[in-house]
């Protein structure tokens, strides 16, 4: 099933044509991987598709994201409710300066939860649900800015599952993580896909290869080839896809 | 050789202009202190910070300060009443919804604000505001209502263009984490960029207690000026700095020196609410 379709999407920064002609079909459930050097496109697509891109001044889209067959760039959408469905994890860690517990019921609260103990439940779930519940569980009041840089990254995970979304995107999640905190959150990535379609930017390619089922190559804002991660990294079919994968250029 | 010299020379004059500002405070405080402090010994600090009379004419002469402690105090509290709310709301206005045009109206009236000389507000505030509380309250119009609004607008340049900066300086990727959990601009500005920016609003909101409990010209042309305990916001109250203003130009002797220690307590005011200040600073840089 075809969770979200992209079709002739076009995307400009005033005059800079960012990208162009982007089709593309996203599958439920699966993890998307988007790979290619800086400035390919690759995060503006992945803010687009929640249309965070709005608070961009000077973009300028055209074509259709359709989102269960709904255009989400329609005129009658609510874009609160759409970002509640499609919810984003960014590049560097970006926990609001509250205690744990409020970060997490930030989402619900703004969604007009009040019940306490309906919170506390929903905190817990999405606490558990971004493996960092039994590492805070018995700090819920604490600041999450005094978290690690990957404890923070696993609340920014939890507070966006928080709304319970349908879509999960993610910009570089690990980027600004050492190692052991990205082995991590690899692994939540893999345990969430049970529940929710992910599209993850990344400029690693070793995490591309170990967490995606798909992967899309961008190059100078077009898709040069979207196929099985499998095999677009073992048998790839266009000539820059196999420059870029073996380390040629990028 | 000669170049050393010369900045040896420059040198010189750069750490004179620098301590000269520190230097001035060094005499402030000295010349305030050794008129006001002897005074307040001799007259005893309880009796002249509770005292509840004002009596310089008087046999013998009466010099409590507590009516003018109040009335500074109760027309700063209702300065803050009506100038936070209003300062703040604008510097969200100003930093998170306001269009470019508009902001570019809006900035420089506000500053402007900040230059015009505080006797000009007391002569708008005695146009303009006396005659409208007069009509709603009855009496002279000179009150601590009339003298909270004038300074209420006084404080805003302060506070709006510090609060302002603070919600500008907070990261957006705060705000971008918000809306991006479906939250609405208003609430995202509402609950997550305002609170971000809290030490800095609190800063500027000590600071607005600073200028309207040293404010002087404008406070004298409307507050009514009697020095007793005020006993109601309609009545007209005087403050720490007019009563040294109103008389000064005639006071010798022990009345004057009384006026100086007028000063000292003024000054020790200014002192604690600096200090505040830089309290909450130094904790929002940890």
């Amino acid at each position: 099933m075809d969770k979200l379709i992209i079709k002739d999407f076009d995307l400009y920064y005033d005059d800079f044509h960012a990208l162009k002609d982007i089709n593309m079909n996203i599958a439920e459930k699966e993890i998307t991987a988007f790979i290619g050097p800086s400035g390919c496109g690759k995060s503006s697509l992945l803010k687009s598709l929640n249309r965070m891109n709005d608070l961009v001044e000077g973009c300028k889209i055209t074509g259709e994201v359709l989102l269960d067959g709904k255009n989400i760039f329609d005129k009658n959408v609510d874009v609160n409710k759409l970002r509640k469905r499609i919810g984003m994890v960014f590049q560097k860690p970006n926990p609001f300066p509250m205690s744990i517990y409020d970060n997490i019921a930030y989402g619900p609260r703004t969604h007009n939860i009040k019940n306490k103990s309906k919170l506390d439940e929903i905190v817990e779930k999405s606490l558990r649900g971004a493996a960092i519940w039994d590492e805070v569980k018995d700090d819920l009041k604490k600041n999450a800015l005094r978290l690690s840089g990957g404890q923070q990254q696993r609340i920014c995970i939890a507070r966006a599952l928080a709304v319970e979304p349908e879509i999960l995107l993610m910009d570089e999640p690990t980027s600004a993580l050492d190692p052991i905190s990205t082995a991590k959150i690899e692994e939540l990535i893999q345990q969430l896909k049970e529940d929710y379609t992910i599209i993850i930017v990344t400029h690693n390619m070793q995490q591309a290869t170990r967490v995606s089922d798909k992967t899309a190559f961008f190059l100078t804002g077009e898709v040069i080839e979207f196929n099985d991660t499998d095999t677009l990294f073992s048998v790839p079919k266009n000539k820059k896809t196999e420059d870029y994968i073996t380390g040629r250029f990028g | 050789m000669k170049k050393i010299s010369l900045e040896g020379f420059m040198k010189t004059i750069f750490i004179l202009c620098a301590t000269t500002s520190i230097l001035a405070i060094i005499l402030i405080v000295y010349f305030i202190f050794s008129g006001g402090v002897p005074f307040i010994m001799e007259y005893g600090l309880k009796n002249f910070l509770f005292g509840t009379e004002w009596r310089p004419s008087n046999t013998p002469q009466l010099f409590g300060i507590l009516p003018m402690i109040l009335g500074s105090l109760y027309i700063t509290f209702g300065a803050i009443i009506i100038g936070v709310p209003i300062g703040v709301l604008t510097a969200t206005y100003l930093a998170k919804f306001s269009d470019r045009r508009l902001y570019k109206f809006l900035k420089p009236s506000v500053n402007l604000m900040a230059g015009i000389p505080s006797i000009v507000y007391g002569f708008f505030a005695l146009q303009v505001i006396v005659p409208l509380i007069k009509n709603l309250v009855g009496g002279s119009g000179m009150n601590i209502i009339t003298s909270s609004i004038l300074l209420g607008i006084m404080i805003l340049p302060t506070i709006i263009g510090l609060s302002e900066s603070s919600i500008r300086s907070v990261p957006q990727s705060y705000y971008e984490g918000s809306v991006a959990l479906g939250a609405s601009h208003e609430r995202s500005v509402m609950s997550v960029v305002l609170p971000a920016a809290k030490s800095g609003i609190i800063s500027s909101i000590i600071l607005g207690i600073g200028r309207a409990i040293g404010e002087t010209m404008a406070v004298i042309l409307v507050a009514g000026n009697q020095p007793r305990v005020p006993d109601s916001i309609t009545k007209g109250a005087r403050t720490l700095t007019t009563n040294i203003v109103m008389e000064m130009a005639y006071a010798a002797e022990t009345h004057r020196e009384a006026l100086i220690a007028t000063a000292v307590v003024l000054f020790v005011f200014i002192l604690i609410i600096n200090t505040i200040f830089l309290f909450i600073k130094r904790r929002t840089l940890n």
